[in-house]
C-alpha cells in the first residue's frame, strides 16, 4: 500500500512569525498519487460520513482521468465552497474518519483533494455560465456566513431574486472574522463570494436585521416571499469568574475580529490596534482556542498556553490544528479550570486555576473533569476566553413571535421557524457547530423555501 | 457609500455632518448610535445619531484622535466607507415632569436627542452645559428652544460661570428638586454627577462610551461592570442608570490602547 501523501507545510519556526497560509496544498503529482490510493468502494463509507454526501469516489476517479473540471463540479453540486471546506472541515471525524483504508492503513486525504480542486477551479476560473430561469419572486437571506451563502446559491439556482443582508462591512461570517488568514486566506473567501455575485445574488453590507430593518419590514415593505435566517452564533460565552473585565482579558471573538476582520496585524497601516504581551493564556480547547493561541504567537507572544479542563485526547479542535499548534510551540496546560483572574490597577497580572482530574464519562462520551482541592497560579499578560459562542439575540428581540429555546437557538421544524415564511439554519439553530453543517442546513432550507413559496 | 450632504464646523475641534443613510434614518430613535468607517483601512467608531430625517442622519464628532480627525478631513460630497445602525437600545424616556440634564463637552451632542424627547412629552428641563471654554460650547441655540433654564459654565470662565458642571448642579439641587437627572459627557464628569446626585437621592441616567468594534454584541469589547454584573454597552445600552456603574474600571478600559492611539496620531503628521 502506498503511504498517505503528506501535505507540504511552511516550517513551524518561520510560519509562527507571519500570517501566511500554513498548509501549502498538493501539486498535481501529489494529487494523482493520493487519488490512486482510493479503492472506489461499492458502498463508500466516506460518502455516508460526509454531512452533505459528496460523491467522493466519483470525484477521485475523475481526478485520475484528468477530468478536473468534472471532478470539481461533482463536489460543487453538493458543496459550493470546496476551497474553504477542504481547508477547515474536521475530516478526521467525517469522511476521512470513515474511510475504509483507515482501518488497516491510513485514510485517503480527502480534504486535501477537495482543496486542490477548489483552488484549481478558482485559478482556472472553471465555473460555467449557468442559465437561470427567473421566476420573479424575491427571497431575503440574513447573514452571509456559510449557512446564508449556501442557501443563497441553492435558491438562486431555482430562479429566485436573492438579496443577502449582512451586519458587518464584509461578507463571509466566521470565515472572515473568526478563522485566521494562515488557515483560510481571505482572498479565497472573497473569490468564492464573488462567484455568487456572478450568479446574480445581490449582497448588502451594513444591514442588521432587527435594527436597520425588521423581519416585518422585509415582508411588508420589501415583499419578500420567504426569509432565511443564518445569523450564526456570535455571542461570546463568559467564564463567569472574577476579573473578566480587567484590561488584557479578551473574548476570542474580539481578539480574532481585531486581527482578521480589522487586520490589526497590519497596524498602523490598518487603523485598528491589537495588543498582546509576552505571556498569553487561552482558555478553551476547540478550533477557536487554537486559532486564538496561534494568532497570539504570530503577534509576538513569547509564551502561549492553552488552558483546558480536560486532557489532550478530549480537545474538540481539528486534529491538524492541534498538531500545528504543538509544532508552533503552543504549550498545553491541561486539567486546569480558571477560577479567578487576578489584576492590579485594573490590569491583568495572573490567573488562578483549579486542578481537575478525570471522572466518569458524561453525555458526550468524554470523561468529566472533576475539581480537586489543588490550585495553580501563573503570571500572564493576556487571557483570551475561547469557551464557546451562543446565538446573537438581536433578531429575536425585534421579532417577538420568533420562538427560541433556552439557549437562544431558533426553534425549527424542518427548517421552518415559528413564523410562516421564515426559515433558519446553521449555528443560529444548532449552536456553534461547523462550516459544512451550516452549509448543509442552508442548502436544505432552500428546498423548503421553494416548496413553501409554491404553496402561496 | 454614504455621502456627506452637509458639514458645519461647530468649533475647531468639533464638526457636524449630515450623512445620507436612508435605511439607518428610517428606524432611528433617540439614544441610537451608528458605527462608521471613514475608509477601507479605517477603524469602526461609534457616534451618536443627533438628528435624523427620511434620508439622512446628523452626527457631531469631536476630533480627538486618528479616526475622528480622518473623518474631519472629509467634506461635503465625499463619502464614508461604512455606516451601520441604528445601534443600541433607544433611550428610555421616563414619564417625569421635571428633569435636570447635564452636558459635558461634546456630550451635548448625544444628550440633545434625549432632551428633545423629554421636551416633546412635556417635561420641564433645566440644562447645565459645560465645556473647557467658550469656543467648545455647542448646540446652545438648539437647546434654548427646548429647555426652561440653561446654565452655562466653562473651565476657564470665558463664558458663563467659571468651574465644573457639578458646581452649578450642587447649587441647583440645594435650591430645587427634580424627578430625574441625565448626564452625558466625559466618564469622570458622569461619575461625579452620579455621586453628587446620590447625596440628594436623585437618580441619574448616563450614556456610556466604551471602545467598540462590531456594535452588535459579538465581540464583548464594550463590556462594562454594573452592580457586579457584566453588560455589553452596544446592545444593552449605551444608556444605563448611573448608580452602580464601575466608572473607574471603564476609565481604565478606555485607556487600554493609549500607546497605539499615539502611534496613529504620529501617522497623521506624516499624512498631511
Ligand atoms: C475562530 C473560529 C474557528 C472555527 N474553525 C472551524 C473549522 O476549522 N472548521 C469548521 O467546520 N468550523 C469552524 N468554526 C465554526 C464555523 O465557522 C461555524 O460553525 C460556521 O461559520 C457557522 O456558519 P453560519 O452561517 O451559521 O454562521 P456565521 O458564520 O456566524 O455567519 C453569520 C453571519 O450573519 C451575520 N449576522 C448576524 N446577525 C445578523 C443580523 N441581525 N442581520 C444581518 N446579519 C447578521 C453575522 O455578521 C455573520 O456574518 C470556527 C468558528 C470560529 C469562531
Ligand atoms: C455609543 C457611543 C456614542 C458616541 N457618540 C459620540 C458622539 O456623538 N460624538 C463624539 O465626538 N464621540 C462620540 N463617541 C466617542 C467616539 O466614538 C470616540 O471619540 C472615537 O471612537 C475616537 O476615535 P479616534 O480614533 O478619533 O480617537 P483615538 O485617539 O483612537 O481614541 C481616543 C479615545 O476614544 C476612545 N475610542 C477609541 N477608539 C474607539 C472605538 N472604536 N470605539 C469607542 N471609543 C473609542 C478611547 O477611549 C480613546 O481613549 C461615542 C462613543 C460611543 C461608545
Ligand atoms: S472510503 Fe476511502 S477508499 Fe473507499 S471510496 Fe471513500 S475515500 Fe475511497
Ligand atoms: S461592540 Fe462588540 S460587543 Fe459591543
Amino acid at each position: 500500500m502506498i503511504e498517505r501523501t503528506k501535505m507540504p507545510e511552511l516550517e513551524a519556526e518561520i510560519r509562527s512569525h507571519n500570517f501566511e497560509e500554513v498548509a501549502l496544498g498538493f501539486n498535481i503529482k501529489q494529487v494523482k498519487i493520493e487519488a490512486s490510493r482510493c479503492l472506489d468502494c461499492k458502498n463508500p463509507r466516506c460518502v455516508t460520513a460526509c454531512p452533505v454526501n459528496i460523491d467522493i469516489p466519483r470525484f477521485i476517479k475523475l481526478i485520475l482521468e484528468d477530468k478536473y473540471e468534472d471532478a470539481y463540479c461533482t463536489i460543487y453540486q453538493d458543496n459550493i465552497l470546496p476551497a474553504v471546506c477542504g481547508r477547515v472541515c474536521p475530516q478526521e471525524k467525517q469522511c476521512e474518519g470513515a474511510c475504509v483504508l483507515g482501518i488497516k492503513y491510513e485514510s485517503i486525504s480527502i480534504g486535501a483533494l477537495e482543496r486542490f480542486l477548489g483552488d484549481y477551479s478558482l485559478k482556472n476560473n472553471f465555473l460555467k455560465n449557468e442559465i437561470i430561469e427567473e421566476n420573479n419572486n424575491k427571497v431575503a437571506i440574513i447573514g452571509s456566513g456559510p449557512a446564508g451563502l449556501a442557501c443563497a446559491a441553492s435558491i438562486r439556482r431555482m430562479g429566485y431574486h436573492v438579496d443577502v443582508y449582512e451586519a458587518l462591512h464584509e461578507f463571509g461570517g466566521v470565515l472572515k472574522y473568526g478563522i485566521p488568514e494562515f488557515r483560510l486566506p481571505k482572498t479565497i473567501v472573497d473569490t468564492e463570494i464573488y462567484r455568487l455575485e456572478n450568479l446574480g445574488i445581490k449582497f448588502y453590507k451594513n444591514v442588521i436585521i432587527g435594527k436597520t430593518l425588521t423581519i416585518e419590514q422585509l415582508f411588508n415593505e420589501y415583499n419578500y416571499k420567504a426569509i432565511f435566517i443564518g445569523s450564526g452564533a456570535g455571542l461570546p460565552s463568559s467564564l463567569g469568574i472574577k476579573g473578566e473585565n480587567l484590561n488584557g482579558v479578551y473574548y476570542a471573538n474580539e481578539f480574532l475580529t481585531r486581527v482578521n476582520l480589522m487586520k490589526a496585524n497590519n497596524f498602523p497601516h490598518s487603523n485598528t490596534p491589537v495588543k498582546i504581551g509576552e505571556t498569553v493564556a487561552v482558555v478553551g480547547g476547540g478550533n477557536v482556542a487554537m486559532d486564538a493561541a496561534r494568532t497570539a504567537k504570530r503577534l509576538g507572544a513569547k509564551k502561549v498556553y492553552v488552558v483546558y479542563r480536560r486532557n489532550m485526547e478530549s480537545l474538540p479542535a481539528r486534529l491538524e490544528e492541534i498538531h500545528h499548534a504543538i509544532e508552533e510551540g503552543i504549550e498545553f496546560r491541561l486539567l486546569l479550570n480558571p477560577v479567578e483572574i487576578i489584576g492590579e490597577a485594573y490590569e491583568i497580572k495572573k490567573v488562578r486555576c483549579q486542578v481537575m482530574v478525570l471522572g466518569d464519562k458524561d453525555a458526550s462520551g468524554r470523561q468529566k473533569p472533576v475539581p480537586t482541592d489543588n490550585y495553580e497560579e501563573f503570571d500572564i499578560d493576556n487571557l483570551i476566553i475561547a469557551i464557546g459562542q451562543s446565538p446573537n439575540p438581536i433578531i429575536k428581540k425585534s421579532t417577538p413571535d420568533l420562538k427560541v429555546d433556552d439557549w437562544g437557538r431558533i426553534v425549527v421544524n424542518d427548517y421552518q421557524t415559528s413564523i410562516p415564511g421564515v426559515f433558519a439554519g446553521g449555528d443560529i439553530v444548532t449552536g456553534a457547530a461547523t462550516v459544512i453543517l451550516a452549509m448543509g442546513a442552508g442548502k436544505e432550507a432552500a428546498i423548503r423555501m421553494d416548496k413553501y413559496i409554491k404553496t402561496l | 457609500m454614504y455621502k456627506i450632504l452637509d458639514k458645519v464646523e461647530l468649533n475647531k475641534d468639533v464638526d457636524l455632518m449630515v450623512i445620507e443613510a436612508p435605511l439607518v434614518a428610517k428606524n432611528t430613535k433617540p439614544g441610537n448610535f451608528v458605527i462608521i468607517r471613514v475608509d477601507n483601512m479605517g477603524e469602526r467608531i461609534p457616534l451618536t445619531i443627533v438628528e435624523s430625517d427620511a434620508n439622512s442622519i446628523t452626527i457631531i464628532s469631536q476630533k480627538i484622535g486618528y479616526s475622528t480627525k480622518m473623518l474631519g478631513k472629509k467634506n461635503i460630497g465625499d463619502s464614508l466607507e461604512d455606516v451601520v445602525g441604528p445601534l443600541g437600545v433607544p433611550a428610555h424616556i421616563k414619564p417625569v415632569e421635571t428633569l435636570v440634564a447635564v452636558a459635558g463637552g461634546v456630550g451635548a451632542a448625544p444628550l440633545y436627542p434625549q432632551v428633545k424627547a423629554y421636551f416633546d412629552q412635556g417635561t420641564k428641563i433645566d440644562l447645565i452645559i459645560g465645556a473647557s471654554n467658550k469656543e467648545h460650547l455647542i448646540l446652545i441655540d438648539k437647546f434654548k428652544d427646548i429647555v426652561e433654564n440653561i446654565y452655562i459654565c466653562t473651565d476657564d470662565g470665558s463664558m458663563g460661570e467659571k468651574g465644573f458642571v457639578t458646581k452649578v448642579l450642587e447649587r441647583l439641587l440645594n435650591e430645587k428638586s427634580y424627578e430625574l437627572a441625565i448626564a452625558i459627557g466625559p466618564l469622570i464628569m458622569m461619575k461625579n454627577v452620579v455621586n453628587l446626585n446620590k447625596n440628594y437621592k436623585l437618580k441619574t441616567d448616563v450614556s456610556l462610551n466604551p471602545i467598540m468594534i462590531d456594535g452588535t454584541g459579538m465581540c464583548g469589547n464594550c463590556r462594562v461592570s454594573i452592580g457586579g454584573k457584566t453588560f455589553f454597552a452596544c446592545v444593552d445600552g449605551p444608556d444605563f442608570p448611573g448608580e452602580e456603574i464601575d466608572f473607574d474600571e471603564l476609565m481604565e478600559r478606555q485607556k487600554y490602547y493609549k500607546h497605539e492611539e499615539h502611534i496613529c496620531n504620529l501617522m497623521l503628521g506624516e499624512k498631511k
